[in-house]
């Protein structure tokens, strides 16, 4: 079974997402419409601006939508703004957006674009390090009894998961390596399997 | 742990595509911007237009003028350095904006030499009308390229011109055998490495964003229908009747390029676009696009 996964793309780095799902062996493709959530096995949201990704879900039904796609058991991953995107409490009190993880984000934490970086980031569940790039990134503050820890950067959380729910302040799809991309088709493909044999 | 690397720097510009970047000239105007769901501002002391009608030499902005902004808003600043003026650029930096745009809006500093920008941790966006002209300037270290267009006027036609000529050239670069590539790197003043690169990957190393003369939400699907990451809108807003409204179809046109019912609706009771320059009008230095090359 072919795993299909589509990359929210209101705006951000969307090509860049699909390249690395292809390449993690899953088919790919660009959401812009809420009706086409209904054929994909899972969904990323990818990095861009976080107010302006957000602005867009409201104005075109994206923020029920993909509560929804969630409630069905389907994955979703998000990157940098993504991250944002998915959590129930944004620092400072911005409003939060599909409010789906429970965790408080931090944006901008590592500061302005001179402090964005990259680096190598043990990430659990991956055999190797990975290569992050930080970019303007945020990062989590607190998390909930149910979300699990995946990546400590500096005494900061930067990657953790909520059963079906992924997300990192990094961007795995900015370098050639996909074992991230992969990571999240595997869970992709478990949910698919669970349904089925339902 | 790596600060201001290629991969950093190309990344950030990465993050902006399929948004539009906005010229605001304070701290209320950005946040108008940011509210619209602009992907970035930058902070100018006056935009194009006025620039224009004031004459005289146009500088970076007041350093007040882009703190102010960068404290109304969370999304990155970027802010105009003149051509050549690398201390401009060092200031900008050291104010700690998101972006530098060596920019042919203001007074050019220097005739000959761009700023090496390798020398920056903050990345660069640079004007081309060409392909020649966008891969020396990603050979000097821009991060991001936009169409020079013709700032200032609310007219198309330049940044279509521009970006219709780098797209064909780039097409055509990519049909090229290597004999071919060697003397187009020659012909074009580039790196052949560089070159080499449109030809295998079909696209420039950075992302291309669309700029100079974007005055209506129509221009900004135009312009990524020819292959734009994402669009500049420089005077058009803050010189039209409702500049939140304006503002906010702007962006909605530039996401959904393609549906044109949207962009019907969303361009609807807009107001009076920015008047606009008939481009046969402008002669020598009036020409923002000759500044360099």
């Amino acid at each position: 079974m072919t795993i299909k996964i589509g990359v929210l793309a209101l705006q951000g780095a969307v090509a860049e997402h699909i390249r690395s799902l292809q390449q993690a062996g899953a088919e790919a493709v660009a959401v812009k419409r809420v009706e086409q959530l209904s054929e994909l096995h899972g969904l990323v949201i990818p990095g861009g601006e976080s107010t302006t990704i957000g602005k867009l879900m409201r104005k075109y039904g994206f923020i029920e939508a993909i509560r929804q796609f969630a409630a069905d058991g389907k994955p979703i991953f998000g990157t940098c703004a993504g991250l944002i995107v998915l959590a129930q409490r944004i620092d400072g009190g911005e409003e939060a957006h599909l409010g789906l993880m429970d965790m408080t984000v931090v944006r901008n934490a590592f500061g302005r674009q001179r402090e964005s970086f990259e680096t190598d980031l043990e990430v659990a569940g991956l055999d190797r390090p990975l290569r992050a790039v930080f970019i303007r990134a945020p990062l989590i503050k607190e998390v909930g009894p149910d979300v699990e820890v995946l990546s400590v950067y500096k005494g900061e959380i930067v990657a953790a998961r909520q059963n079906r729910l992924l997300a990192c302040s990094f961007h795995p799809e900015l370098t050639d390596d996909s074992a991230l991309h992969a990571y999240f088709v595997a869970m992709a493909e478990e949910a698919a399997a669970e349904k089925s044999v339902k | 742990m790596e600060t201001g690397t290629t991969r950093v720097k190309r990344g950030m510009a990465e993050m902006q595509k399929g948004g539009v970047i906005m010229d605001v000239m304070n701290a209320e105007q950005a946040k108008i911007a940011e509210a619209a769901g602009a992907v970035a501002v930058m902070a100018l002391e006056r935009v194009p237009a006025d620039i224009r009608a004031a004459g005289g030499v146009a500088r970076m902005a007041d350093p007040t003028v882009v703190e102010e902004v960068m404290k109304a808003v969370s999304i990155p600043v970027m802010a105009k350095a003149r051509i050549g003026h690398f201390v401009e650029a060092k200031v900008l930096e050291a104010l700690g904006v998101d972006y530098i745009d060596e920019s042919e809006v203001l007074t050019p500093a220097d005739e000959v030499y761009h700023i090496d920008k390798h020398q920056f941790t903050v990345p660069f966006v640079c004007g081309a009308k060409d392909l020649g002209e966008a891969l020396r300037r990603i050979q000097e270290g821009a991060s991001m390229i936009r169409t020079k267009g013709e700032p200032g006027t609310g007219n198309i036609v330049e940044a279509v011109r521009h970006m219709r000529l780098i797209m064909s050239q780039i097409r055509k670069v990519q049909n090229m055998s290597k004999d071919e590539l060697y003397n187009e790197a020659k012909v074009l003043g580039v790196p052949y490495d560089l070159l080499r690169y449109v030809h295998e990957n079909g696209k420039l190393p950075v992302v291309n964003f669309a700029a100079g003369g974007v005055a209506t939400p129509a221009d900004a699907a135009l312009m990524m229908h020819l292959g734009a990451d994402g669009v500049f809108v420089g005077s058009g807003i803050f010189k039209s009747d409702n500049p939140e409204k304006f503002a906010r179809a702007i962006v909605e046109a530039t996401t959904h390029y393609e549906d044109y019912a949207l962009i019907a609706e969303v361009s609807k009771n807009l107001g009076t676009p920015m008047k606009g320059i008939e481009i046969s009008q402008l002669t020598g230095y009036d020409r923002m696009q000759d500044r360099s090359v």
